[in-house]
C-alpha cells in the first residue's frame, strides 16, 4: 500500500471505530475531554505505526488497547492522582492482563451502552445547541473540525474554540457518563433529535455546487438517526425522525433543476425519487407506530412525508389523509406554519374555500406578518375562488416580501395572470 | 457514496445447500453490525441460478434461457448495498465479512452511480425528455 493509501485506509477505520473508541474510553476515565484526546493519541499512533506494520486485523481493538496504555500512564503522571484515578488505573490493569479475546467480548456487551451514554452527553442540555451540534458530529459521526467548519461555512478555529468549550463545560459541570432514566429520558431523547435533524436540515438546505461536505451533512445525520435508532429501539420518536429524513433525502435528486432552481415537490419527476430510501422510511416509520401510543410529530411529519412517497403521481397524493394529519400536528405543535401548510393539505382535499377559512384566521397572526407564503398561499386561494382581484393583491404582496429573487418572479407573474384574468371576467361581463 | 458489495457463488450455493448453521450465526452478527453503524441500505441473498432465467439480446430478438448457469464463479449469489464515506471505508467493512467455513471465494465492491456522476448535459438531456413526456400526457 502506498502513503496516501494507508492513510485514506486509516481514515476509514476512524470512521467506524472512533465513535466505539471515544465511548469506551469515557466509561474508563470518566471525561469525555479526556477520552476524545487519548483516542486522538490512539489514531496518532496508528498513523505512525500502520504505514510500516500494515493495518492489524482487529483494528478497533489496537486502538482501544493503545487509548488505555496512554490513559494509564496518564493516571500514573497525572498531576490529579487523586484516589478515583488510581483505582480507574488499577482496574484497567487488571484487565490488560486478561486476554484479549476474553476482553473483547467484555468490550462487545458494553459498546452498545457507552455509545448511547455519549450520545446523550454530546446532546447534553448543559451545552449551547451549536455545541451539541459540533460535539455530535466530532464524537459520534469521527469528522474533523475542518469538516465540521466547512459544512457549516465558519472558520475552523470557530469550531475548535466550540469543541474545547464544550467538552469543558461537560468536566466543569460534572455531567455524569449515564443514559437518562425516568422523566428526564423523554427531553433529553428530544434534544438528541434535535441535533440530528439540525444536521439534516442543514444539509438540506445546502443543495448543490458547494464543498461536497454540506450537502453530506444529509448522510451524516441520517447515519447518526439510524444509529441512535438502534441503540433506542424502544423511542417512537427516534424511529418517526429517521423516517422523516429517508424520506426527505429519497427527494434530494429530485428537487433542483440543472439550472440549480429548486423544484417544489408537487412538480417533481417521482421516477427520481429514491425508492430504496422510500422504503427505509416507510418501514421506519411503521415500527415508530408499532410501538403504540401517539405518533409524536416526527412521525406525524414522516407521515405525511409518506402520504406523498406513496403516490405514484401528484395527483393521486391522499390529501384527505394529510389534513387529518396536519390536524394532528397542530394539536401536538400548534404553530401558525403548521396551520398554514393544514390550510394547503385542506384546501387540496376540500377545495379553496375551506383552506381560506383556515387562511384567514391567521392574517393577524404577528409571526407571520411578514411572511410571504402567508400571502402567496391566500393569493393562490383567492384566484382559484375566481377573486382575480383580490389574488393579484395578495401575490404583489407576497412579491414584496420574499428575499428570493427567482420567487419574487414567479409571484409577479402569477400576479400578472391574476390581473389578465380579472381583465377578462369584466369583459366577459360587460359583453 | 453508495456501493454493491457483491458475493459470488461457489458449487455449496449453486446447489441450493444452506449455508451452515455457524455461517448463519455469524453473518446475522455482522448484519446487525452493519445496521448499528448505520451503513447497511439493504441486503439480500439470492437462490441458486437453477431458479433464475436470462433473457438474451440480440437486436429486436429476445432468447429466454432458463437456469442454472456454468461459471459458476461469476454469478452473484448475494449483495449488501451500503452508504460509507469512501471505497476503502467500503473495504474495512467488506474485510469483516465473517468467513467462518473457510470457503475461497471473492467479494466485489461496485460504486454505486450518483445523480453527481452524470454531467449537467445528461440531466438536462434527461429534463428535457420528462419535459416532452409531461406535454404528451397534458395534451391528452
Amino acid at each position: 500500500m502506498t502513503a496516501p493509501d494507508i492513510h485514506r485506509t486509516i481514515d476509514a477505520v476512524w470512521r467506524i471505530e472512533s465513535a466505539k473508541l471515544i465511548a469506551g474510553l469515557t466509561r474508563v476515565v470518566r471525561d469525555v475531554g479526556m477520552a476524545e484526546d487519548l483516542a486522538q493519541d490512539a489514531l496518532l499512533a496508528a498513523l505512525e505505526q500502520w504505514p510500516k506494520s500494515g493495518v492489524p486485523d482487529n483494528p478497533g481493538a489496537w486502538l482501544m488497547a493503545i487509548g488505555k496504555r496512554r490513559a494509564i500512564d496518564l493516571m500514573r503522571r497525572g498531576p490529579m492522582m487523586d484516589r478515583k484515578h488510581a483505582e480507574i488505573g488499577h482496574e484497567l490493569e487488571s484487565k490488560q492482563e486478561s486476554p484479549e479475546p476474553e476482553l473483547a467480548e467484555a468490550l462487545d456487551d458494553q459498546v452498545g451502552d457507552d455509545l448511547l451514554r455519549l450520545v446523550f452527553i454530546a446532546c447534553h442540555p448543559v451545552l449551547s445547541t451549536e455545541a451539541r451540534v459540533a460535539l455530535t458530529l466530532r464524537l459520534l459521526g469521527g469528522l474533523t473540525t475542518d469538516e465540521i467548519a466547512r459544512a457549516f461555512l465558519v472558520a475552523e478555529s470557530t469550531i475548535a474554540q466550540r469543541i474545547v468549550r464544550a467538552k469543558r463545560t461537560l468536566s466543569d459541570k460534572k455531567v455524569p457518563f449515564e443514559v437518562p432514566r425516568g422523566a428526564e429520558l423523554a427531553s433529553r431523547v428530544s434534544s438528541v433529535l434535535e441535533v440530528i435533524y439540525l444536521i439534516f436540515n442543514e444539509g438540506y438546505s445546502a443543495t448543490s455546487g458547494e464543498d461536497w461536505v454540506r450537502p453530506n451533512l444529509c448522510q451524516e445525520a441520517l447515519r447518526l438517526g439510524r444509529i441512535v435508532a438502534e441503540l433506542a429501539p424502544n423511542e417512537p420518536e427516534v424511529h418517526g425522525l429517521v423516517a422523516l429524513m429517508e424520506i426527505q433525502a429519497s427527494r434530494l435528486r429530485a428537487r433542483v433543476g440543472p439550472s440549480g432552481e429548486p423544484i417544489v415537490l408537487l412538480d417533481q419527476n417521482r421516477a427520481k425519487w429514491d425508492y430504496v430510501l422510500i422504503q427505509r422510511g416507510l418501514a421506519a416509520l411503521e415500527r415508530a407506530g408499532s410501538l403504540g401510543g401517539a405518533l409524536g410529530p416526527f412521525a406525524l411529519q414522516a407521515a405525511i412525508a409518506a402520504c406523498h412517497a406513496r403516490a405514484r403521481a401528484a395527483e393521486a397524493t391522499d390529501w384527505v389523509r394529510i389534513a387529518s394529519l396536519y390536524q394532528a400536528l397542530a394539536e401536538v405543535t400548534p404553530s401558525p406554519i403548521v396551520e398554514l401548510n393544514r390550510a394547503v393539505a385542506v384546501s387540496m382535499a376540500y377545495g379553496p374555500a375551506t383552506g381560506l377559512e383556515i387562511v384567514d384566521a391567521l392574517t393577524s397572526e404577528p409571526s407571520l406578518a411578514s411572511y410571504h407564503l402567508l400571502p402567496s398561499v391566500r393569493g393562490d386561494f383567492l384566484r382559484k375562488l375566481g377573486r382575480f382581484d383580490e389574488a393579484r393583491a395578495e401575490l404583489e404582496r407576497a412579491a414584496s416580501l420574499t428575499r428570493n429573487a427567482r420567487e419574487r418572479e414567479l409571484l409577479l407573474d402569477r400576479a400578472r395572470n391574476c390581473a389578465e384574468s380579472a381583465d377578462l371576467t369584466r369583459a366577459q361581463r360587460a359583453g | 457514496m453508495r456501493f454493491m458489495v457483491i458475493v459470488k457463488a461457489d458449487a455449496r450455493s449453486e446447489a441450493g445447500e444452506m449455508p451452515s448453521e455457524r455461517l448463519l450465526t455469524e453473518m446475522g452478527k455482522y448484519n446487525e453490525e452493519l445496521v448499528r453503524a448505520g451503513v447497511m441500505l439493504a441486503g439480500e441473498g439470492l437462490h441458486p441460478s437453477s431458479k433464475g432465467a436470462r433473457v438474451r439480446f440480440s437486436g429486436t430478438r429476445r432468447t429466454v434461457v432458463d437456469g442454472p448457469f456454468p461459471e459458476t464463479k461469476e454469478l452473484v449469489a448475494g449483495f449488501w448495498l451500503i452508504q460509507v464515506k469512501s471505497k476503502e471505508e467500503a473495504i474495512e467493512w467488506v474485510k469483516r465479512i465473517p468467513n467462518p467455513d473457510g470457503a475461497d471465494t471473492e467479494v466485489e465492491i461496485r460504486q454505486v452511480f450518483e445523480a453527481e456522476d452524470f454531467g449537467p448535459e445528461l440531466t438536462s438531456e434527461a429534463r428535457e425528455q420528462e419535459q416532452r413526456l409531461r406535454a404528451e400526457l397534458a395534451s391528452r
